[in-house]
């Protein structure tokens, strides 16, 4: 499909495609400078435990060791969100089994290793939070001296118009508790870091980061520097999925060491740290209660979440927003409540992992809908198209759709699997599940609080009618270059190979937040055009003039300008932008992206708001052995509405890789943690940082993916794009599970589905027992009293009615004018 | 032995000869991309576990990490920096073009691996495919990508070699 378009919707090699194939694209560790240093950090044995002394004379001695440093040379504390600044370069307290708490800097890496053992650190231990019922249970001893109270980070609580009368008017209630363990990104590249105090005397990261505008804030902070002299570069990474987005130990010891020493200096990561640096998928424990009319119509929905966050604040706190933001925009939920709560353990600390927060519910969520069709003798695929959200409508709890193609998504992928026929109908120990799912296109709201843009883009064009596009945006291996420069030389009708693009350099470009919430193609792609568009406009002024015709009649394809009327009458791109030049002087274009303002006003709305969501349906269909448990996946059938397909190569490797990721959540996957015995140490440790005992799938274990694209164009994406790569994950865990259903009869409500829980649950329905593998119950939450937000249909104006800020303030104001 | 004493590697990497000295504790991966700058070779665990610093020695794949240069005196070795020239090799063009490489990390030991795949077999099965890609893990594509590059790599060079008996 092109629609007129020069290269959107066109199948092509991506721009950074032949570097990636010739060994062209530079990662952070391929990086060298002369004089350089290397870096390793000692990290806690201790889960938990006060670091009273460190001693570093021996390490200090060490032949070609150059400096030590522990945490009285990195004070000061940052983190991702200015609510959770709570970590340090190097810990006073570790509170994970690997928390960094001494650095060494050497000549090279074996030397640094080698120091590591001579660094006598003099540790007070201290009693461990070990599951999130310790946390709610042991207010003592603190993990953080801030959050909520005890080892209660954050709670949270929001209800969206009468939900207990909702449900008693229900012809049926569905009270469903899930389990989603944590799992880790497990990027291929390890987190490396190269810092160096340039000729000048200002400081130079490059990193392996998803947000360099992030660690640039943070290293100034850090660092005591003017931010105007630190650039933070963010090198392409060998994949993020999320755990490059934090602010990181290693960047700041890094930093500090350069300017301490005066010399480079680099950290390449093992693949043990990676595994401790985590920040990924948060473990939820989650208890949804549904009300339904017989015919399958939700009547409301209350959710409750306790979300396991680790041992530091990360964006847990939007991660616990998110748990319960995205219910609504599915299916039509008239009322909803949700109470959240997270909290700290003694564990390595939990963040954004692909689907941030909204993979959670969406597992419980739709295995419950899967429950619900079942007593109800609907179909499952039926159920959900006669329920679906409607386009450009406002959800009860404020967010607002656009375009929204989850209908059409379901009817492909019903169609390409043969639901119809052979769901129900299969074999016994041969199942069909089908799920759905929806994603942001981009946060509403910035990280820190600020009016300016989420993204900006500059374009310089040179008389050579090459063009040079600088935005702060990621290349993380998802193809934000692709985006960027396709958008470009769309605009301007110019070829990809035309366009130079430098991206993710605080020193050299315009800010962009970051490659997270998937962001990048809407922020990014609306600030691309803006800036394209006027480019060309100022061409165009200079062409029209010289050519007599109408501006507004120029057409820009194939490397010309021409007039639309009469084609033969034009000139080349090279020779419009000398025209131009020569008639307005240098030329220069920017272009800037800030979402659309959300319509939710009520404390806690600010999570989930986005200009536009993606939308996708699954069928997985599995095999399962009713004598060892064993599963498999042959074939998964997935649709995604992308709004429009920019690339089409890079559209389907997005879904793909998705549903990769998905099967590894829904089968394998398990970031877990086990207790040694008191008498070695009784430390809570990571069970199996390594890739040998953490699986994930090889090219053996991916199935056949039939992958379709459906395009509702979206108003506020550019040129109706909406985002792809996080969004085909989430129906992924909950379709294998239903799968499993029509396979073997039996639910297994947490992840990862392992043969183990498949016979449990056949064994319980073998007894007679309910045929169920999964959490029994969920632990006493003392809840705050909920912000009730009326739903836009019974006249809520997006404003909690009894905040009680809003109370205070009402009051002063009272107070005043009387 | 002292295991840093400098030892010597004479070998063969991407057809040219090579003499260095490096640590004797090195392995063949630190070589290559500390002593020689072919930083085209990846890292992934250095423990085995990820493939991706799969190069080949002696037209055979073999995880660099678990190689100790010192077993490499006299071997041909083959990195992802000595396929293709200033045109690419059909693997090269057939990942850049087919969304084989996403990230790119995994790529070079991935293109190696086929390589061999496809000189040992033109014609390779889907299953064949799997079977000898499996021990390198990629965490961005799902696979399905890269199995259509390996397709069409092995029917590009197919062609080729027709069009050379032809000729």
């Amino acid at each position: 499909m092109s629609d007129g378009f020069n290269l959107i919707g066109k199948a092509r090699r991506r721009v950074d495609g032949r570097s990636k194939v010739t060994a062209g694209t530079d990662f952070a560790d391929d990086l060298s400078l002369p004089r350089m240093l290397h870096c390793k950090l000692l990290r806690s044995p201790h889960p938990h435990a006060r670091v009273k002394s460190v001693d570093a004379s021996k390490a200090e001695a060490h032949p070609g060791v150059h400096l030590v440093m522990d945490w009285t040379d990195l004070p000061i504390e940052f983190g991702i969100l200015p609510v959770s600044q709570d970590e340090q370069g190097l810990t006073e307290i570790a509170r994970f089994a690997g928390d960094p708490v001494a650095a060494v800097i050497a000549e090279d890496e074996l030397t640094a290793f080698e120091a590591l053992d001579l660094i006598d650190v003099d540790y007070e231990v201290l009693p461990v939070i070990a599951e999130p019922t310790d946390s709610l249970e042991n207010p003592e001893p603190r993990i953080h001296d801030y959050g909520e109270e005890g080892n209660i980070h954050k709670r949270v609580s929001l209800r969206f118009g009468d939900v207990d009368g909702a449900l008693e008017g229900a012809d049926e209630v569905f009270d469903d508790i899930f389990f989603f363990q944590g799992n880790t990104h497990l990027p291929m590249e390890q987190h490396a870091s190269l810092a160096a105090v340039d000729p000048q005397g200002k400081l130079t990261l490059w990193s392996s980061t998803q947000t360099p505008h992030y660690v640039h804030r943070a290293l100034a902070r850090v660092m005591e520097m003017d931010p105007a002299h630190i650039r933070v570069v963010a090198q392409p990474n060998g994949g993020g999925f999320g755990g490059k987005s934090d602010v990181f130990n290693h960047e700041m010891v890094v930093c500090k060491a350069a300017r301490v020493l005066g010399r480079p200096v680099k950290i390449a990561l093992t693949r043990e740290e990676v595994f401790y640096c985590h920040r990924g998928r948060h473990p939820v424990l989650m208890r949804f209660r549904t009300g339904v009319t017989k015919s399958g119509k939700i009547t409301g929905t209350k959710l409750q979440t306790l979300v396991d966050g680790g041992a530091y604040g990360s964006y847990g706190v939007a991660s616990l927003f998110y748990t319960g933001a995205l219910q609504t925009v599915t299916y039509d939920l008239p009322r909803y409540q949700f109470q959240g709560c997270r909290v700290f353990t003694n564990k390595a600390p939990c963040g954004p992992k692909r689907g941030h927060g909204t993979v959670q519910p969406r597992f419980g969520q739709e295995i419950q809908l899967d429950k619900i069709a079942h007593k109800l003798e609907l179909d499952p695929a039926e159920m959900r198209l006669n329920m679906l959200a409607k386009p450009n409508s406002l959800t009860a709890n404020y967010l607002r759709i656009g375009s929204i193609g989850l209908g059409e998504c379901i009817e492909r992928v019903v169609k390409a699997s043969g639901w119809n026929e052979r769901y129900r109908n299969l074999p016994d120990g041969k199942g069909l599940g089908l799920a759905c799912g929806s994603y942001l296109c981009g946060a509403g709201v910035a990280i820190y609080w600020n009016d300016m843009p989420h993204s900006g883009v500059q374009l310089q064009v040179d008389r050579s009618g090459s063009v040079t596009v600088f935005c702060g945006c990621t290349e993380i291996g998802q193809g934000s270059d692709d985006v960027l420069v396709g958008f470009v030389a769309e605009v301007l009708g110019i070829e990809p190979f035309d366009v130079r693009c430098v991206t993710g350099d605080t020193g050299m470009t315009p800010v962009d937040l970051g490659s997270y919430s998937s962001r990048v193609t809407m922020m990014m792609g609306n600030a691309a055009i803006q800036a394209a568009e006027r480019m060309r406009e100022q061409i165009a002024t200079a062409v029209a003039k010289e050519l007599e015709v109408p501006a507004g009649r120029l057409v820009f394809a194939n490397r010309r300008v021409f007039d639309a009327q009469d084609p033969e009458k034009g000139m080349p791109f090279r020779k419009a932008v000398n025209r131009a030049e020569a008639m307005l002087g240098t030329l220069g274009s920017t272009g800037s992206y800030a979402p659309p303002r959300t319509a939710a006003r009520f404390k806690g709305g600010g999570v989930g708001p986005s200009p536009a969501y993606s939308y996708t349906a699954a069928v997985v269909e599995v095999d399962v052995d009713r004598t060892t448990g064993w599963i498999s996946v042959p074939k998964v059938w997935v649709a995604h509405d992308i709004g429009r397909t920019l690339n089409p190569v890079l559209a389907r490797g997005q879904v793909e890789g998705s549903v990769y990721m998905g099967l590894g959540e829904a089968l394998m996957e398990e970031q877990v943690y086990r207790k040694f015995p008191s008498k070695l140490s009784g430390a809570y440790v990571h069970k199996e940082p390594s890739m040998l005992e953490y699986k994930s799938p090889t090219a053996l274990d991916m199935p056949e993916v039939f992958t379709e694209l459906v395009e509702d164009p979206d108003p506020n994406g550019p040129m109706g794009a909406k985002e792809v790569g996080q969004g085909p994950l989430l129906p992924i865990m909950p379709a294998v599970a239903n799968a499993v259903f029509d396979a073997v009869g039996v639910r297994v409500d947490e992840v990862p589905i392992t043969p183990e829980k498949i016979l449990r649950a056949l064994d319980r329905k073998a007894k007679g027992e309910e045929g169920r593998y999964g959490p029994e119950s969920f632990p006493e939450v003392r809840w705050p009293e909920p912000l009730e937000v009326p739903p836009p249909w019974d006249g809520g104006d997006g404003r909690a009615v009894n905040d009680p800020d809003r109370k205070r303030a009402a009051k002063l104001a009272e107070v005043k004018s009387s | 032995m002292d295991e840093r004493e400098k030892q010597r590697l004479k070998c063969t990497v991407n057809g040219e000869s090579v003499d260095v000295l490096f640590d004797g504790y090195k392995t063949l991966l630190e070589v290559l991309r500390e002593e020689l700058d072919l930083c085209g070779t990846k890292h992934g665990c250095e423990l085995g576990e990820c493939g991706a610093c799969a190069v080949l020695v002696d037209g055979k794949p073999v995880l660099s990490c678990l190689t100790l240069a010192l077993e490499c005196g006299q071997r041909k070795i083959e990195t992802i920096e000595g396929v293709g020239d200033a045109k690419l090799h059909p693997l090269q063009a057939a990942f850049a073009d087919l969304g084989g490489s996403q990230c790119g990390y995994c790529t070079p030991a991935m293109i190696l691996t086929a390589k061999e795949l496809l000189e040992r077999n033109p014609d390779p099965s889907l299953d064949e495919i799997r079977e000898s890609l499996a021990g390198v893990l990629c965490r961005c594509t799902g696979y399905q990508q890269i199995f259509d590059s390996v397709e069409q790599a092995a029917e590009e060079l197919r062609r080729g070699e027709k069009a050379e008996v032809n000729s």
